[in-house]
């Protein structure tokens, strides 16, 4: 898994940017950007280079489905990992996420394991 | 109030705070509660609509937050700041997100609001239904909190 990449994380509360910057660190990952809504994170795609995504869902202005659809609909970003990191577990929620072409999911609670287990996942 | 809405809370408040924390949860007695006074010095509550509106409410004292929240952060907080209170938020969306989900698979669909948060001795919560509060006391190795339960009489899933 290569490390050296641009990770833009993605949510709304600064607690959960905390935790995973911090999962993040451990693995070995130095280059690390945040963005507290879709709106704002989209900003940042427009204006750096973004190698990784992870995004959690339910956020004011721009949610993190919204943002995905408009990843995939972009010609830069349209391949880009994307990580949904989300509370929304329900069936319904896991089955638009895929549709709209999400990399993969992860459910909160998580273990510091599950997301290094996905990360590998999307980034071989 | 139905019990089968009030367990899938109780199932989610355990797995949170067992899974993001490192703490170990017992949960008491649960029952009725009459006032709106909080049990703790800070409180994350969150709108639900769906096969019933109500609301949760999860509050902790404050030794009981600090610990959970220097575990999370893994890091030493000895103040409740703003930091504290954004980690109040993201836990009550977190057990409601957890809740929705087992409540979904037993057919009964929750959609939720973005939680507030209430910090201060002797705040009220205010729940926006007019049901029985059911409160559920829990304990764990640095302190004691509460999560409550209201949903409204009217429409039942």
């Amino acid at each position: 898994m290569d490390t050296s990449i641009k990770v833009l994380i993605v949510d709304d509360f600064a607690t959960m940017r905390r935790i995973l910057k911090n999962i993040l660190k451990q693995l070995g990952f130095k280059n690390l950007v945040e963005a507290d809504d879709g709106t704002t994170a989209w900003e940042v795609l427009e204006t750096q280079e973004i190698d990784l995504i992870i995004s959690d869902w339910n956020m004011p202005k721009m949610t993190g489905l919204e943002l995905l659809k408009k990843v995939r609909a972009s010609s830069q970003y349209k391949t880009a990992p994307f990580l949904m990191v989300t509370a929304e577990a329900q069936k319904q929620n896991v089955i638009e996420a895929v549709q709209a072409g999400v990399s993969n999911y992860v459910v909160k609670p998580f273990t510091a394991e599950a997301i290094s287990d996905k990360l590998k996942k999307i980034l071989k | 109030m139905d019990v089968k809405l009030i367990n899938p809370f109780i199932n989610a408040t355990i797995n949170v705070l067992e899974t993001m924390a490192f703490v170990t949860v017992t949960a008491g007695k649960p029952y009725v509660k009459q006032d709106s006074k909080a049990i703790g010095d800070v409180t994350g509550v969150l709108g639900l609509t769906g096969v019933a509106n109500g609301t949760i409410s999860v509050t902790f004292e404050e030794n009981c937050i600090l610990t959970v929240v220097s575990n999370m952060f893994g890091e030493e907080m000895n103040t409740l700041n703003e930091d504290i209170a954004d980690a109040v938020g993201e836990l009550t969306n977190m057990i409601s997100g957890q809740a929705r989900r087992e409540l979904d698979e037993a057919g009964k669909v929750f959609k939720a609001a973005i939680p507030s948060v209430i910090t201060g001795k002797d705040h009220a919560i205010r729940h926006y239904t007019d049901g029985p509060k059911i409160a559920i006391p829990f304990k764990t190795d640095g302190g004691e909190f509460t999560i409550e339960v209201c949903f409204d009489r009217q429409k039942r899933g």
